[in-house]
């Protein structure tokens, strides 16, 4: 249930996650080698720089030997020139890389939620999916092409700088070797504690964001409470708690670099102290020396490198396992083998075998319970005859949007079978019925892109002329025609540019243009105003006709002229009827168009 | 720029000065390390004696050549002590730095917060969320990384810079100046580098925002696209999105991996020159084998740093922008209650004589309203959506101020009357209820500093919301919101009437705040503060006329005018708006007779 919360971070690190993660990098096999390789190599060149340093002042400098400097500036040119290029080079591969496993990553996302069931929409927000399908899924290619790829380097950069001290002067190079532990245990002590600390940092951060907007939407109503002193005193206990939190966290770090640095000075004189004697005895020569100093100098980064990227891993990890567990998340509504082979899936559909539909539907003692537990139906029975209209009335959350998801096979019966022109539909593929079914929402939902397009949603291969007449139909187009752009004009995000009322004819255009079989109006109507209401109330009694349909919570008119009307109340269908009989009845039906009446006859009035 | 930043630092002066100085201390110190080295390298371990004057003035101090080259430990502490010295200075320099930017940082956040407060309501009507949101944290949050790492930085570097340069200078003049050769490059290449990496980054976060727009609409609508059978197309959609996302990233690291490669090479090309004049120099004689090394360390301390400096002026920019983002909230005018603001006892008549209020000069809301209520009086508003009634009952607490005419309260012009006095006596619940993400015990509580339990499980019972509230598994304690359960909009408006009620106002306004509640709970909710509200002056605003029929006076709004008044009698024995509607429970039952 509780699958999208934010697991906990103390986890060990798991190498074989990563592992999996890095199947991700497929595409980039080649790039993957050639980065390895190329950090082979460039850890070696760069342990020559020392090495040279070192000849230079032993040869041209001690020994006054001048005969090889023309060919050394010359390597010395060729050896800078090609550490530019193996940076970009580097750079080059790892970005290959992590482009690569986004692109793929969100690719195999996008393709899984593309078959999810409504279940997991229902308890995922939108929200959580958008950030492990954005920051999260960036976050791992991130760390893989530039942090675990990027190890390899430091490893190499490590064991050669100690193998250049080790051929110079093995005595001398124990005492670096001797100080490496404790820097490797400082290291990780510190990042450890770093990243802790700043996940307590972004801790803060996200309840001070969550308090911005609690304080500018609840502006109106503080000023009527006189609320501001104390939602200010409430502030500050955030923002104090964030500022200690960041002075520590910046504290560590500006304990940890310093030792670091001591330490690689520590070494140095050490080394000065060890080594003097050779030096003034002959043994060692100034050259080995400088070279010594220098490899220490350099050799602490890759180091605190490898500790910082061993624990931003370990931080990462969580983002690698929600965005797995995403990709790899099982619909529940699942096509058996037989009926993928003959009709294809969502994304292959075998148009070529789909049956043309009649529109008769029945539920056969169909209950239905949500993964919580709680029961909607119970032994359900219902005969629809094709192009009957059905209306379901009753009050928010009575369970009136289950049944249609039950007809639209967004959820599927506990048990019982739902039977569309006498065969039970899951024999039949989900997109076969979907290509059938004409579907406008309460809260209309657009696309980016223009009202063309949008409406042409609803069936690809329409001519611009039948969109055109879609939009008429619904009495969308005058509308659309005084915009600026006419049926090019974009929508904007969402659709938001149009008022919800636009949307919704728009979204009603959309639906009729496919001419459905079968009708799904979920309250589509509620947010039009009254004389745009009559016009598409004609629209709607046009369309209708001859066609099975589903109308959720509508104007009295469209329910009166419906043929079945079912009242549901907490989940259970507690009448059954046409209008005439309902009424006559006096029971709840009665009662909910008596309200009704009145507030839809109040609205006409005050608007 | 620079006069906004200082300002904005200003109040942290002294830590900042202190961080300064110690990073010239740090840089110091950095500078000093190699000097030693030289001093061991030319004169202690080939045993020459010191000939320069400062360094023969050292080695005379610690008890001459020969002396140190028996005891290479003082030499080897010498290091240790620098370092250590170094290393307590870059200490010192990054927590001063850290206290002061943190300390800015949260001044800002708190400034932000408190004058988002006190902005007009008018401001929070019309206000974007998410724009505002989005300058309190991330804009903040450019500002205080810039005082907390860059603007040290620059300091840093340029100490080191010109310190290194300095000390160059000294040693040979000619080697110091291939020294910099390069330098002019590197600094123009990676100033120029950043502005190109940072517009292509721009469009790269521009492309982000569109593939993450067909993610957002396709996940929000996936019931159109499942209903549709778009799936297919919807991945085609994305396909191109997504492709074009990790082209147009890939092009964006390309110019960083060239930024890095060309800077690479030059910064190392400037280290080899050194490295070749140098010991050319020093066999000619010119330099020591020591100067050799020091020019090498320098020569380290400036490119690097340095094509770092270049990306932080590159960079300085976008802390403006922030910077000026956050002042224009800042700079938008708080709410005041104007000079000379009263505190009066406000218990008594209400009256309004020719009132006029426009939100916008041309667009007149309320024109030329008059009408007297008497203390205690129930008072009833029926109007059209935009006929004016909401902002007639604003003008009682001054969330907007008229413009002509008067309003008085108990014989107080309501415009001299401190506005948070004001709202502390008067209560309304408004059209579009919020809560607060806590519990529903503290939500209730919210309204005055010290509330009994007690007082909050009355103000629940009238406002007939306890019950429910019992009924939930935690009860009073359970929280709204989020991180709690999700209340009926009903809930909310009753919720947020027990919050009004807990405040005893002298005047209490019910803006169509009942209209998420069925006919039946209002008509309890009506009984419950008629009874309980003696003595309180009420206005109820709603398009119910059976929570209106029972008013002492019935004010009916049309158009920003009052065009009717009177109780429910003596309405429906006119034909206005108020019959009307009156009459729509006839025409029900009319309709019932015609179908039979």
């Amino acid at each position: 249930m509780d699958h999208f919360q934010e697991e906990n971070f103390s986890k060990k690190l798991n190498f074989g996650l990563w592992g999996s993660l890095l199947r991700y990098a497929e595409n980039a096999k080649k790039e993957c080698v050639l980065l390895t390789l190329l950090n082979l190599v460039y850890s070696g060149i760069s342990a020559l720089l020392p090495l040279a340093i070192g000849y230079a002042i032993d040869t041209f400098v001690v020994a006054r030997d001048m005969t090889t400097f023309i060919p050394f500036v010359i390597l010395l040119i060729i050896w800078v020139a090609l550490s530019g290029y193996l940076t970009y080079k580097f750079i080059d591969f790892a970005s290959i890389i992590e482009v690569n496993i986004v692109h793929d990553m969100r690719k195999a996302g996008f393709v899984n939620l593309q078959k999810l069931s409504f279940s997991y929409f229902d308890t995922t927000p939108v929200g959580w999916i958008l950030s492990r399908m954005a920051a999260d899924i960036q976050r791992v290619g991130d760390v893989i092409a530039w942090s675990l790829l990027d190890m390899s380097f430091m490893a190499f950069e490590i064991i050669f700088f100690s193998a250049a001290m080790i051929l110079l002067n093995w005595r001398l190079a124990l005492v670096t070797l001797a100080v490496l532990p404790f820097v490797v245990i400082i290291s990780f002590y510190f990042q450890k504690k770093i990243l802790k600390n700043q996940r307590e940092v972004r801790k803060f951060n996200s309840r001070i964001t969550g308090a911005y907007n609690e304080g500018i939407t609840g502006a109106r109503t503080t000023k009527t409470l006189v609320r501001e002193a104390k939602n200010f005193e409430e502030f500050g206990e955030l923002s104090e708690g964030m500022r200690k939190a960041s002075i520590v966290s910046a504290t560590l770090s500006a304990v940890y670099m310093p030792i670091i640095v001591m330490l690689g000075s520590i070494t140095v004189a050490a080394t000065i102290y060890f080594g003097s004697g050779g030096v003034m005895s002959g043994l060692i020569t100034f050259g080995t020396l400088t070279a010594f100093i220098n490899y220490i100098m350099r050799m602490f980064e890759p180091i605190q490198q490898v500790a910082r990227v061993l624990s931003e891993m370990q931080s990462a990890q969580a983002a690698g396992e929600r965005t797995i567990s995403l990709i790899n998340t099982k619909p529940d509504i699942l096509e058996s083998d037989e009926v993928l082979a003959i009709y294809g899936d969502s994304l292959n559909p075998k148009q070529e075998n789909w049956e043309p539909i009649h529109g008769d539907i029945e539920f056969k003692n169909v209950t239905f319970a949500y993964k919580t537990g709680e029961k909607i139906l119970e032994n359900f029975n219902l005969t629809i005859e094709k192009g009957q209209n059905i209306a379901l009335v009753g009050a928010t959350g009575a369970g009136k949007s289950t049944i249609v998801n039950l007809i639209c096979r967004f959820y599927e019966p506990t048990e019982g079978e739902i039977l569309i022109d006498g065969v039970d539909y899951r024999q039949r593929s989900q997109a076969w019925l979907h290509a059938n079914l004409g579907y406008v929402l309460q809260t209309p939902h657009l696309f980016s892109g223009s009202v063309m397009e949008n409406i042409r949603y609803g069936l690809l291969e329409a001519t611009d002329d039948e969109v055109i007449e879609a939009a008429k139909a619904v009495g969308a187009y005058d509308f659309i025609i005084n915009m600026s752009k006419g049926f090019d004009t974009d929508v904007g995000e969402g659709g938001n540019r149009l008022s919800v009322g636009e949307k919704q004819l728009v979204s009603f255009a959309r639906a009729i243009l496919r001419k459905p079989a079968l009708f799904v109006l979920d309250e589509a109507t509620s947010s039009i105003d009254t004389e745009t209401e009559l016009g598409i109330q004609k629209a709607i009694e046009k369309i209708l006709k001859g066609r099975t349909s589903f109308l959720i919570a509508h104007r009295l008119s469209t329910i009166k002229s419906c043929d079945k009307i079912l009242v549901i109340e907490g989940g259970e269908i507690v009448e059954v009827g046409n209008h005439k009989e309902l009424i006559k009845k006096k029971g709840r039906y009665f009662n909910l168009y008596t309200n009704q009446f009145i507030e839809e006859n109040e609205k006409k009035i005050l608007g | 720029m620079f006069r906004k930043f200082l300002k904005l630092i200003k109040p942290e002066k002294k830590k900042f000065i202190a961080s300064i100085i110690a990073a010239l201390l740090a840089a110091c110190f950095v500078l000093m390390a190699p000097l030693v080295i030289k001093f061991i390298l030319d004169y202690v371990l080939p045993g020459v004696p010191a000939d320069d004057g400062i360094f023969l003035s050292i080695a005379n101090a610690l008890g001459g050549i020969e002396f140190l080259r028996q005891n290479i430990w003082i030499c080897a502490v010498a290091i240790i002590f620098i370092a250590l010295g170094q290393a307590s200075c870059a200490f010192l320099r990054g927590r001063f730095a850290a206290i002061g930017a943190e300390n800015i940082s949260r001044a800002q956040k708190d400034m932000l917060y408190n004058h988002m407060q006190k902005l007009p309501y008018d401001y929070h009507v019309k206000a974007k969320t998410g724009d505002i949101i989005q300058r309190c944290t991330t804009d903040v949050e450019t500002v205080r990384r810039f005082i907390a790492t860059q603007f040290m930085e620059i300091f840093r570097i340029a100490f080191a810079a010109v310190i290194a340069f300095g000390l160059m200078l000294t040693f040979h003049v000619g080697l110091a100046f291939v020294s910099v050769m390069f330098v002019p490059v590197i600094f123009y290449s990676a100033y120029k580098f950043s502005g190109v990496i940072s517009s292509s980054w721009q469009e790269v976060e521009h492309k982000e925002g569109e593939l993450s727009t067909v993610m957002q609409e396709n996940f929000t609508g996936v019931r159109v696209v499942r209903a549709f059978g778009r799936e297919e197309f919807e991945l085609n959609k994305f396909d191109v999105r997504n492709k074009d996302f990790k082209d147009l990233t890939y092009k964006h690291l390309i110019y960083i991996a060239r930024f890095w490669g060309v800077s690479d090479f030059l910064c190392f090309l400037q280290i080899a020159a050194v490295l070749c004049v140098s010991v050319y120099f020093a066999y000619n004689g010119a330099i020591t084998l020591g100067t050799v090394v020091v020019f090498m360390s320098y020569v380290n301390n400036l490119v690097w740093p340095l094509r770092q400096l270049a990306r932080i002026v590159s960079d300085m920019n976008k802390m403006d922008v922030s910077m000026n983002r956050i002042n224009e909230i800042m700079f938008t005018p708080a709410e005041e209650s104007g000079e000379g603001a009263t505190t009066p006892d406000l218990k008594g008549d209400i009256v309004f004589r020719n009132v006029d209020f426009a939100y916008e000069k041309a667009k007149p809301i309320l024109n030329s309203i008059s009408f007297t209520v008497k203390k205690g009086e129930k008072i009833a508003v029926l109007g059209s959506t935009g006929s004016g009634k909401s902002s007639l009952m604003h003008l009682l607490l001054r969330l907007y101020d008229y413009e002509k005419g008067s309003i008085t309260l108990n014989g107080n012009e309501l415009r001299r009357i401190d506005k948070s006095y004001l709202r502390k006596k008067v209560g309304i619940v408004l059209q579009d209820t919020f809560l607060y993400s806590k519990s529903i015990m503290e939500n209730i509580k919210m309204a005055k500093d010290v509330v009994e339990d007690s007082e909050v499980y009355d103000a629940a019972k009238v406002a007939n919301i306890h019950s429910d509230i019992e009924n939930f598994k935690d009860g009073y304690k359970t929280m709204v919101g989020e991180r709690g359960v999700t209340l009926s909009g009903g809930q909310k408006q009753r919720v947020a009437i027990a919050r009004t009620l807990v405040k005893n106002s002298d005047i209490l306004i019910f803006d169509d705040s009942l209209s998420a509640v069925d006919t039946e709970t209002d008509a309890l909710i009506q009984a419950e503060l008629k009874k309980k509200g003696e003595g309180v002056t009420t206005f109820i605003i709603s398009q119910r006329i059976t929570t209106l029929m029972g008013a002492d006076k019935i004010l009916v709004m049309e158009g920003g005018k009052i065009t009717d008044a009177g109780t429910h009698d003596e309405l429906i024995s006119r034909e206005g708006l108020y019959y009307k509607i009156w009459n729509i429970q006839n025409d029900l039952e009319e309709e019932f007779e015609r179908e039979g």
